[in-house]
């Protein structure tokens, strides 16, 4: 069994503009002491997801299944889940300044959560636990450093009493939701080691949710695209690079500066930009800015289904099912589909 | 030389006391940088938080008045100039902003958003004004028909395309971009820099380029400027930057750079610098980078390596014990 098995997630938000659709059917699994990223651009969908999820979506209307150990997480009730979020499902978020409270020092605040959710420790037991775990996170003079408020800590540090925090109850997964978008090149790298390093000392899983397929590059077992409330494309890393299936994942790849190789030259960017969330293009979403799309695409959704890129690579395109990969090969496999 | 800049110092004075206000320290925000950009070239200036880079774009286009040193612009001293002589400067130095949300104002029209440096210039009005804005909105790929919305109406790309309209209207020489695509999503990204290569050879315009995104900074630069707290620590060429690193700061960042290649990210050893950037506020003895350097050793710590010499092919780096050149 899965650790966490989303199965068919809808979310929506009513507004006074209409329904935005934030999420309109995904299913993803997470495997044990595994690394999944979610991968998309601003509005995909790929944060939404996994915080309706979590229950952190007010005012949403939620529908499908996420098991997590077996447990429906969108049966349970607020108590229950929150139980669960925190203790054996932990967030780490994007901007450290703004999730930890400013009024409080860092150690009370990992003592806190320590206590809420094991009432039995002692003070004295969680301060040292605290302590431990910000060594454990590479926070230099722990024990002097438990005791300064946020404010006092660079970003970079802010991140790692985050992930000190997240850790604290030895989580079976965490959700790390943009952990190093905030942060310098330098640091980012060793945030990025040091989640790698606690991820496979506690055989923890991880959700990756980021825009940048950098960062992906480096971390992810399996990397799971969206593209408006969608999943377009599934594969493991090196499948996903190299091999691409989708239209959008190669676009995305085509558009980072340097790795089409015509550096200096144009870029190959999507024209167009994502669809509104409230009016989305029928069929696949990503028709209007496709340059492959055929007659079918506006008319009917193609399904995930399974491509030839490699084991377990799927592919939400109506484009023959062996046109993977970069090359010129692939290219003419797309026009000629085009085409006819 | 379109922009030779010299030596520029920009120190921000910290004060302390409620009634007698006195100075307690400086943030020395930009410390003595010097270099000069040809016309028709792109400059690339990368750094980290802090480094001083958005600061030092700041006084280019002054915007900040420099504490020393010379920027001079088409061989004219235009350092501190007073308000009314800087202005024929204004049109030829213009700014593209990082936030293309904050830097719009929501309740104006695109339209005349993009027409103030006009009529703020007195160069045309009316007619002429109406069809020049809307030659430039066809121009950056925006359609000339929604003149009349407001930023919010637009997409951030397309708001990054106003922003970039703008600083087009008065046919400058040098456009200082500071973090033109850093708010933009990857695939809108690569449309703006793009356009921004596509205007440069059109109008033949000179670029600043300041971006922490070293991929993209390599994409767009004919030269490559490293700042670390307040110094160039390296500048040179492009492709020797990037490919054969002297400074051991250079060579950090680039080795932390995330690539979005599976096995070059496996292959890449990183250097993993300890500790953080130290604060501009007190900054270390000798070569500011020693604190954190691998190479570092103790004259170091006591004498500031220059950024000397003429900046051959493999281009200037401010280290006593540069990286070596393989060959």
């Amino acid at each position: 069994m899965s650790l966490l098995e989303v199965t068919d997630l809808h979310v929506s938000f009513p507004t006074s503009d209409g329904v935005v659709q934030a999420v309109r059917g995904l299913s993803f699994r997470v495997e044990r002491g595994r690394t999944l990223a979610i991968v998309g651009e601003s509005g995909s969908g790929k944060t939404v997801s996994t915080q309706a999820i979590l229950g952190l979506t007010p005012g949403a209307d939620i529908s499908g299944t996420a098991l997590f150990d077996g447990v429906n997480l969108l049966d349970l009730d607020g108590e229950r889940l929150r139980r669960i979020r925190g203790a054996e499902i932990s967030v780490v978020f994007q901007d450290p300044l703004t999730s930890l409270h400013p009024l409080y020092t860092v150690g009370r605040q990992i003592e806190e959560l320590i206590r809420v959710h094991l009432p039995d420790t002692s003070r004295a037991e969680a301060r040292r636990r605290t302590v431990e775990l910000l060594g454990l996170v590479g926070i230099p003079r722990p024990e002097r450093r438990v005791d300064d408020y946020p404010h006092q800590f660079s970003g970079g540090m802010r991140q790692r009493a985050m992930i000190a925090m997240s850790l604290a109850l030895n989580p079976k997964l965490i959700v790390a939701d943009e952990p190093t978008t905030a942060l310098d090149a330098t640091v980012q790298a060793q945030i990025l080691e040091l989640i790698a390093r606690v991820q496979a000392e506690f055989g923890i899983a991880l959700v990756l949710i980021t825009h940048d397929l950098g960062v992906v590059a480096g971390m992810a077992d399996e990397v799971l695209v969206m593209y408006a409330g969608l999943a377009v494309e599934r594969a493991d890393r090196r499948t996903l690079y190299y091999r691409p299936h989708h239209p959008y994942t190669k676009g995305l790849l085509e558009s980072i500066p340097g790795s089409s190789g015509d550096r200096g030259g144009r870029l190959r960017p999507i024209p167009g930009s994502p669809p509104s969330l409230i009016a989305i293009p029928s069929g696949c979403a990503f028709h209007p800015r496709c340059p492959y799309a055929m007659p079918v695409c506006p008319a009917e959704r193609p399904p995930l289904a399974a491509v030839t890129g490699g084991a377990n690579h799927a592919s939400a395109c109506w484009l023959p099912h062996d046109a993977v990969g970069l090359g010129a090969e692939a290219e003419a496999l797309r026009l000629k589909a085009k085409e006819s | 030389m379109l922009l030779e800049v010299s030596n520029v110092v920009k120190h921000y004075p910290i004060t302390a006391g409620a009634l007698f206000k006195h100075v307690v320290g400086q943030v020395r925000a930009v410390d003595g940088v010097s270099f000069d950009l040809a016309a028709g070239e792109t400059l690339g200036l990368v750094g980290e938080t802090g480094c001083g880079k958005s600061t030092l774009a700041r006084c280019l286009a002054g915007l900040h008045p420099v504490t020393s040193g010379s920027v001079r612009f088409d061989g004219t001293d235009i350092t501190n100039l007073p308000r009314r002589r800087m202005r024929p400067y204004r049109r030829d130095i213009q700014v593209i902003f990082q936030d293309p949300y904050g830097s719009l104002n929501p309740r104006r029209r695109v339209g005349s958003i993009i027409a103030d440096p006009l009529v703020i210039h007195r160069v045309m009005s009316g007619e002429q004004l109406r069809r020049t804005v809307q030659e430039l909105m066809e121009r950056v790929g925006l359609n000339p028909e929604h003149y009349n919305r407001f930023p919010a109406e637009f997409s951030g790309g397309q708001r990054q395309r106003i922003g970039v309209a703008r600083a087009l209207a008065l046919r400058p020489r040098l456009i200082i971009c500071d973090e033109p695509v850093s708010a933009l999503d990857v695939s809108i990204q690569a449309q703006i820099l793009n356009l921004l290569k596509d205007l440069q050879v059109e109008y033949g315009l000179t670029y600043l380029f300041i971006a922490h995104d070293l991929s993209v900074v390599r994409h767009i630069s004919d030269r490559i400027a490293v700042m670390y707290l307040g110094k160039i620590v390296e500048l040179g060429a492009a492709d020797p930057v990037y490919d054969r690193p002297r400074h051991p700061y250079t060579n950090a960042l680039l080795s932390a750079t995330a690539v979005a290649d599976p096995d070059e990210a496996q292959r890449r050893r990183r250097v993993v610098l300890t500790g953080d950037v130290p604060s501009p506020i007190d900054p270390p003895s000798g070569c500011r980078f020693h604190p954190r350097c691998p190479r570092a050793q103790d004259i170091c710590s006591t004498e500031e390596p220059l950024l000397e010499g003429t900046e051959g092919t493999e281009g200037t780096a401010a280290c006593h014990f540069p990286m070596e050149v393989v060959v």
